[in-house]
């Protein structure tokens, strides 16, 4: 039952990225140019609802721009090319990955900025995590004999035990 | 140093904080995406009239004198909002409004509108499958660009053009402009 559950779930998870929004009457006949259509509306952002692509978005903006990523592929464009069309009037913000530039720096550059930053630190403390237990707390006192016989007790009944 | 870990959680939440309240407060509307196309000539384009009523617009018409292109569509209920303040823009006869009617599902729509609400355009052209708008890089209506009088795009508004943003954001550019 757990198994099943597990399974429809995953199910459901892996079968969430195909949804989408193409009609039929979009299409293009030549099934080789609708999936370089499809491939190219994947990366672009739909500008009304902005946290989807084009493809999945049912606004009728994004329609429109499906039509004209498919007009240009039509009239010869090749998928670079129908990008920029795209990005010329709309700016790099349509695509969904944004480029490597000076401006989006930041944004690629820091996240492994920070992991860096965080494995040194983590290595740091590593290094030398007991050091300062050890030099802050006073060494603690040896055991007296009594406490010897109750921690071997303790230990035996434990083996036995388990 | 090792206090120093031990804060930095709490510096990094207080700088967080910083960031997230001075973005919330700023009033900028995170919807409004800037344009790649300012200060560059409007793009090319010859869009028909509305049906019957006459003065269609192409680019060409956009060279010559300070201008206002204003996107709009009879769905489009923000546009029923600005409209008005179109209209008395219109009045006072300060500058040449010209509209693009944009995705109507039937073409009589936009000229019915604008029969019923006023008309406050010199020219309009009808963009019914997005193809000027897309070259405009329009993300909804209403927007409104302001092109200088060699047609290039000067300026866009996203969102209904009210008195306030007429008098301190378009006016005093469209005042520079013409100088």
């Amino acid at each position: 039952m757990k198994r099943f559950a597990a399974l429809s779930l995953a199910a459901l998870i892996l079968s969430a990225p195909l949804a989408f929004a193409v009609q039929p009457d979009e299409m293009l006949k030549d099934p080789q140019l609708e999936q370089r259509a499809r491939d190219i509306s994947k990366h672009l952002r739909c500008v009304v609802c902005q946290n989807e692509s084009i493809d999945e978005s049912n606004a009728d903006l994004a329609r429109d721009l499906r039509l004209l990523v498919r007009d240009r592929l039509t009239k010869g464009d090749n998928n670079d090319q129908v990008m920029q069309y795209v990005v010329d009037r709309y700016g790099d913000y349509v695509l969904l990955r944004p480029p490597f530039k000076m401006t989006t720096l930041a944004l690629w550059a820091g996240p492994p900025l920070f992991a860096l930053l965080a494995l040194g630190l983590g290595w740091r403390l590593y290094r030398r995590p007991s050091a300062a237990h050890v030099d802050e707390s006073p060494a603690a006192p040896p055991l007296s004999a009594e406490e010897r016989k109750r921690l071997e007790k303790l230990l035996r009944t434990e083996e036995s035990g388990s | 140093m090792r206090k120093l870990i031990f804060i930095a959680p709490t510096i990094m939440f207080v700088v967080l904080v910083g960031l997230f309240a001075s973005q919330l407060l700023s009033g900028r509307d995170p919807k409004t995406i800037p344009s790649v196309l300012i200060n560059r000539p409007v793009p090319d384009f010859a869009l028909e009239e509305l049906p019957g009523r006459g003065m269609p617009l192409r680019s060409g018409d956009l060279k010559g004198e300070v201008s206002l292109v204003n996107i709009f569509g009879s769905w489009c209920v923000a546009c029923a909002i600005e409209h008005p303040f179109l209209m008395k823009l219109k009045q006072q006869n300060v500058i040449p409004i010209h509209g693009i009617d944009w995705r109507e599902k039937n073409p009589a729509d936009g000229l019915r509108w604008l029969q019923k609400n006023g008309d406050p355009y010199t020219r309009v052209g009808l963009d019914p499958d997005s193809k000027v708008a897309i070259d405009f890089g329009v993300t909804g209506a209403p927007e409104t660009f302001v092109v200088d009088k060699n047609g290039v795009i000067r300026y866009k508004h996203i969102g209904p053009v009210t008195e306030e943003v007429w008098e301190q954001t378009l006016k005093p550019l469209v005042e520079e402009l013409r100088k």
